[in-house]
């Protein structure tokens, strides 16, 4: 709830701060003379300054709630220190006594001395405990009291404000609940910066990275990891290029082929693959049999549609006009239906390699010995969160670059589609 | 001599809802070699119907098209085809499309580019031989489809409204062009027009439709043709024969269409 209006407040600032400092110095290209600009698409271009300040903010954020070096603000941490509370108890013959519980709160993976405490007077004996940062004791601090097994005895207050069992109070640096069982559970502060098995720092991220690079992870390099699951990716998506392609041209080309194969592809395309993923298991086994079917299967109805799209899509002028040069079936299958459908297949490629790509990683989750899905999961099961973030991380570049690589292919091999 | 003959041609379509359409009724036709033809109508008399089964796109139900006495079963490289728009292969270059034809009868591939550069010459292309067909102009990837069909040598041309998407200038450039390769090629010309003023320069043979069925309402002999291969096409049109010609089929097919018009409210 604090990031999210933290984000929206850098959003609204930086909208009106970027807007004063450019104010009078409008671009000077052709849309600052159209007067219309609300609702023309055309006039619509990415503010480069927010594009600056979006990814900039992310960072921001990120590195002020983990404690990030990188980041020269930080919001409140967890509290880190010695602390100490006083608890009031009677006892049987409904005497009063205080006694002082002294904390320290340590980090994670510190283990310092307990504080020593003197037993003080009365029958309520001073205590110490020792806590994590982020973490919550429970303080049995009657088991040294004089008495405390006898009826009577009752815990009825903590710095001076009165609990019972069940309640709970604020005491300086935490929060002190009695249970039913006259213990404490003392929860220190936590401030609002966030654990790192939650949300690591980046720089910890970036550690990792470098780490994992060059050490591997689980008995495989970095490259493998990821470098399988784009093997398994392409593997799988030709094979079902391979057979959806020529598929989705007889589809398109003869209605025996439509009407058999339309029931099948019309049900099959809209059930997700990560469905198919317990069949193809039980079918193929857990590797990599199973992971290029499914891959297969993931991208054959997509690329099906997509051929068989291109061939109906064609202007019927243009079959008309190779028949009347003197084409035949062959030459204008070859000559005009095959590149008349590329666009279309290409398209259908983008989409395939997308949800390729989703698929395996969604497939390595659930079983795998190496891959982006499987360095995930794995690292998740030993809440290594800075692998789990660096992973996620590397899939989403390794996504984008693909795409990326899609859109320039088509660009060289179909530099006609959408223009007429 | 090579001569296209359409005897007795009637097309009848059967609609899925029981009732039927004639497109087409009785329609006789003989033109000579080296005759232009346009054809004009108001919408649904049937015009692209008869150049699709002069093309051989389509069967008709009853008579033929014949073609040098040989019956027209389907398309061929005989009967070449301009359409409107979108005919081009956007993947070929211009001068690939205009080697299709060449290409598909497996011409030597010296004599199919000599084919070519003469027709890029001839269409005023030149100089985009190599273009896309994309990066050119609506006028000039006309001139692509008019040079595509030539290559292929056909005896007849079929053209489909090949100027319908043309601005007027443009169109009127096209008209020229067209007048000059029928002259220089001398080859039979069947073309479909929805404008009077072309159907009236560009028709040695000016033939009127008539809808529901679909058939020759009249047919003129004119002489604007020939005098356009030799003079402007803006001089032709102040000839004074040729504004009165206009205004007659004009008024012909505003009866036409009104007749529809009314045909269509009684049946409301």
């Amino acid at each position: 709830m604090i990031i999210l209006s933290m984000y929206i407040a850098i959003f609204v600032v930086a909208f009106f701060a970027v807007s004063l400092i450019t104010r009078g110095r409008e671009d000077k290209g052709f849309n600052a003379l159209k007067t219309v600009t609300f609702g023309d698409e055309s006039a619509v271009s990415p503010n480069r300054a927010a594009a600056v300040i979006s990814v900039a903010t992310i960072f921001l954020i990120w590195g002020a709630f983990t404690d990030s070096k990188l980041v020269p603000f930080h919001v409140s941490g967890p509290f880190i220190g010695e602390t100490s509370f006083t608890y009031t108890a009677t006892n049987a013959a409904g005497d009063e006594d205080d006694g002082e519980v002294r904390i320290v709160v340590h980090k994670i993976g510190e283990k310092p001395d307990a504080p020593e405490v003197e037993d003080g007077d009365g029958f309520v004996r001073n205590d110490s405990s020792l806590v994590g940062a982020w973490r919550s004791k429970l303080i049995n601090a009657k088991r040294n009291d004089e008495g405390y097994k006898e009826d009577g005895y009752r815990i009825i207050a903590v710095d001076g404000q009165p609990i019972a069992p069940g309640q709970s109070v604020q005491v300086a640096d935490g929060e002190v609940a009695l249970t039913d069982k006259q213990s404490f559970n003392f929860t220190p502060l936590k401030g609002l910066q966030l654990e790192p098995i939650w949300m690591p720092a980046p720089e910890a991220v970036v550690q990792r990275f470098i780490d994992i690079a060059q050490n591997g992870y689980q008995n495989f390099g970095l490259w493998e990891h990821l470098g399988w699951s784009l093997i398994r990716v392409v593997v799988g998506f030709l094979i079902g290029a391979l057979v959806g392609i020529p598929l989705g041209y007889a589809m398109g080309l003869s209605g025996w082929f439509r009407g058999w194969f339309d029931p099948i592809v019309e049900f099959m395309r809209p059930v997700p693959p990560l469905a198919l993923i317990p069949l193809v298991i039980i079918w193929f086994g857990i590797w990599e049999t199973g992971k290029i079917v499914l891959l297969f299967l993931a991208s054959l109805w997509i690329m099906t549609i997509a051929a068989r799209a291109g061939v109906s899509g064609i202007n019927i002028s243009k079959v008309h006009a190779a028949y009347s040069l003197g084409a035949s079936k062959t030459q204008l299958m070859w000559h005009v239906i095959v590149p008349n459908s590329l666009p279309e297949i290409f398209t259908g490629a983008r989409v395939a390699m997308g949800v390729c790509w989703g698929t395996v990683v969604a497939a390595e989750l659930v079983a795998a010995q190496k891959g982006a899905g499987m360095m995930i999961i794995a690292a998740s099961k030993f809440q290594l969160t800075d692998i789990v973030l660096m992973g996620i991380i590397m899939i989403g570049i390794i996504g984008y670059g693909i795409d990326i690589l899609m859109r320039k292919t088509e660009k060289w091999l179909v530099p006609w589609k959408g223009r007429h | 001599m090579s001569d296209l003959n359409i005897d007795e041609l009637s097309m009848r379509f059967d609609l899925p809802n029981g009732t039927h359409v004639q497109a087409l009724l009785d329609v006789n036709l003989e033109l000579k070699t080296g005759e232009l033809m346009s054809v004009l109508g108001p919408s649904g008399c049937g015009k692209t119907t008869l150049l699709n089964i002069v093309a051989g796109f389509l069967a008709p139900t009853k008579g033929q098209v014949r073609l040098n006495d040989e019956v027209v079963t389907g398309p061929g490289r005989d009967r070449g085809m301009v359409f409107q728009q979108g005919a081009l292969f956007e993947w070929m270059s211009v001068r690939e499309n205009i080697a299709f034809g060449p290409k598909m009868k497996k011409t030597p591939a010296a004599r199919t580019r000599e084919i070519v550069d003469h027709l890029l010459e001839t269409v005023g292309l030149q100089d985009f031989g190599e273009k896309a067909v994309y990066e050119l102009s609506g006028g000039m990837q006309q001139r692509v489809a008019l040079a595509r069909c030539l290559a292929n040598e056909p005896e007849v041309i079929l053209m489909d409204e090949p100027l319908g998407a043309l601005d007027a200038l443009t169109r009127e450039k096209m008209q020229g062009l067209v007048l000059k390769l029928w002259k220089e090629t001398g080859k039979t010309i069947i073309l479909i027009t929805h404008s009077v003023e072309e159907a009236l320069l560009l028709g040695e043979r000016l033939l009127v439709m008539a809808p529901r069925p679909g058939r020759i309402h009249k047919e003129y002999r004119l002489p604007f043709a020939e005098a356009g291969v030799n003079q402007d096409l803006r001089e032709v049109k102040k000839i004074p024969e040729f504004g009165e010609r206009r205004e007659e089929i004009l008024s012909m097919i505003w009866e036409m269409e009104e007749e529809i018009m009314g045909r269509a409210e009684e049946g409301a």
